[in-house]
């Protein structure tokens, strides 16, 4: 049975069409990757769901409780966590504060806590410190934590290693893997086509709003061509 | 001439005005810091508190004291709920569009201000003190209740900055402040967040106005002015910023407190609209602004 499941959104920016039919269907334990060309959708899909745009049709599903129409300050209540493109962390609160604003939201205990900082224990020895004046791989961490606060079933990255040194990208890396192993199904918007075929199970492309085909990993990694051919990059 | 009791008389003068502001403008403030709306309608809500503790003052029987306490009790909450009701009929509906809060709330400075017209009438009202202890010095005597309103207005501001650094509540306000699209994404409710910060700025407002009125009388256009100076006083800081607000509101309070003994209080509104175009010019971010002074 789908952890979440999205069928059918629609969404406009104005008269602007962003999104046509976006349906995915996401497992728990398991990593689907969307991928397309710059403005493809890809953010755009990840706002729908979270409820920031709000969708004309389709529905969305999580863990069999219908989400659909539901105010967007309730989706992560619902349980769906999410790691915004940029990170958007509150720069100006401390590490501390934005781990506590992921504990708020769901009420959830300090188990939550204790799970993410062992996962990037680098963020005990920073709790004091204003959050904006961290490096980009722990603000990537920090971002990640805070949506881990809130215990997620479902978990969203938008380009989560966008701008990093390759030492943070096999930490952040590392940490969806093992989230992944933990049950927590992953939503993932990546450009980085060795991180995608090293963690993803399954692939999406987006094109024009659009899923224009989804495939299994092994099945990218046996015909490198599908990257090529819908976004044009080579392995 | 012995300068040091004109100084004295004058610093004290100035900090009874700036706590006044103090109070005003950090409503302002924090409105403007959360939401992003320039209440025009603010010095309303300090009349609204004033005209409130009147009527306490007259209607309910007892000594002054009774009358005052009760209205620095009701006025807060009065305002507090219309300030509520005003956000969801009016601020809610259009999106807190920028353009359009400050149109809305010329609006509601208008509604507000006939109101109290019809209401209470035209002429301007007084109000006892609740208590008439003087305190002497070697020089003059000075009304206790005046550095009672200064010890209120350090007490309130505690409280508010103990409200927004220490709780739960002012997280939440502070998060919605930096980013409202992500604290959504953190179950943040944003609408709420906003209802109650212009609850509390109006509140802020009305309670400057109950303090205010044993020293000056209570008329439906009052509101001018502390509108005027909270307005000078959160340029001067930077806007949105708390602690820019508290700086600025000392500074220009006191100022104005000099000015005004030692040579007129229109020099002191000169100097004060004169320094608000230096830092437009000069230091268009406010004075006191820079990383993390932002509440």
């Amino acid at each position: 049975m789908s952890m979440m499941s999205v069928k059918g959104f629609d969404a406009f920016y104005g008269r602007s069409q962003a999104l046509r039919n976006f349906s995915i269907e996401l497992k728990s334990g398991e990593v689907l990757c969307l991928l397309g060309r710059n403005g493809a959708g890809k953010t755009t899909a990840l706002k729908t769901i979270m409820g920031t745009v709000r969708p004309a049709a389709g529905t969305l599903m999580l863990d069999g409780k219908d989400l659909t129409g539901v105010p967007a300050k309730d989706i992560p209540r619902a349980g769906i966590g999410y790691v915004p493109q940029g990170r958007r962390l509150f720069t100006e609160l401390t590490v501390w504060e934005n781990l506590e604003i992921g504990l708020w939201t769901r009420n959830t205990d300090v188990s939550a806590l204790d799970h993410a900082l062992e996962l990037f224990p680098v963020l005990k020895e920073r709790m004091t410190q204003r959050s904006g004046t961290l490096s980009g791989g722990e603000q990537t961490m920090l971002a990640m934590a805070r949506a881990m606060c809130i215990n997620p079933s479902v978990i969203m990255l938008d380009e989560p290693t966008e701008g990093l040194m390759p030492s943070a990208i096999a930490g952040i890396r590392d940490a969806v893997i093992r989230l992944r192993d933990e049950g927590v199904a992953v939503l993932l918007v990546e450009q980085r086509v060795d991180a995608v075929l090293s963690i993803a199970n399954r692939v999406a492309f987006m094109d024009h709003g659009e899923i224009k085909a989804e495939f299994d990993i092994e099945e990218v990694r046996a015909n490198p061509e599908l990257l090529h051919h819908y976004v044009g990059v080579g392995r | 001439m012995d300068i040091a009791p004109y100084l004295l008389l004058a610093t004290l003068e100035g900090l009874v005005q700036a706590s006044v502001l103090m109070l005003t403008a950090l409503g302002l403030s924090l409105v403007f810091g959360v939401m992003r709306v320039v209440n025009v309608a603010h010095g309303e809500f300090f009349m609204v508190g004033a005209l409130i503790a009147w009527a306490c003052g007259v209607y309910i029987p007892g000594p002054p004291a009774v009358g005052f306490v009760i209205g620095l009790v009701v006025a807060p909450l009065f305002v507090g709920g219309l300030a509520w009701f005003a956000d969801w009929a009016v601020l809610k509906r259009i999106n807190y569009n920028p353009e359009g809060t400050i149109v809305s709330t010329i609006g509601m400075l208008y509604i507000i201000q006939q109101f109290a017209l019809l209401t209470f009438g035209p002429d301007a009202r007084a109000v006892d003190a609740p208590f008439y202890y003087t305190i002497r010095t070697p020089w003059f005597g000075y009304s206790s209740y005046k550095l009672f309103i200064i010890v209120i207005a350090l007490a309130l501001v505690a409280g508010l900055w103990f409200m927004l650094r220490r709780s739960k509540v002012g997280l939440l306000m502070r998060a919605t402040q930096f980013d409202k699209e992500t604290a959504q994404n953190f179950g943040i409710p944003v609408d709420k967040v906003y209802s109650a910060v212009f609850a509390i700025g109006a509140m802020l407002a009305a309670i400057g106005g109950v303090l205010v009125v044993p020293n000056q009388q209570a008329h439906y256009l009052m509101g001018t002015d502390p509108l005027l100076l909270s307005f000078v006083v959160v340029i001067v800081g930077g806007l949105g910023s708390i602690p820019g607000t508290i700086a600025a509101a000392v500074l220009i309070g006191l100022s104005d407190g000099l000015l005004s003994v030692f040579f007129s209080p229109t020099l002191a509104k000169i100097v004060s609209t004169l320094l608000v175009a230096i830092v437009l010019v000069f230091k268009p971010q406010g004075l006191f602004s820079g990383k993390g002074a932002r509440a």
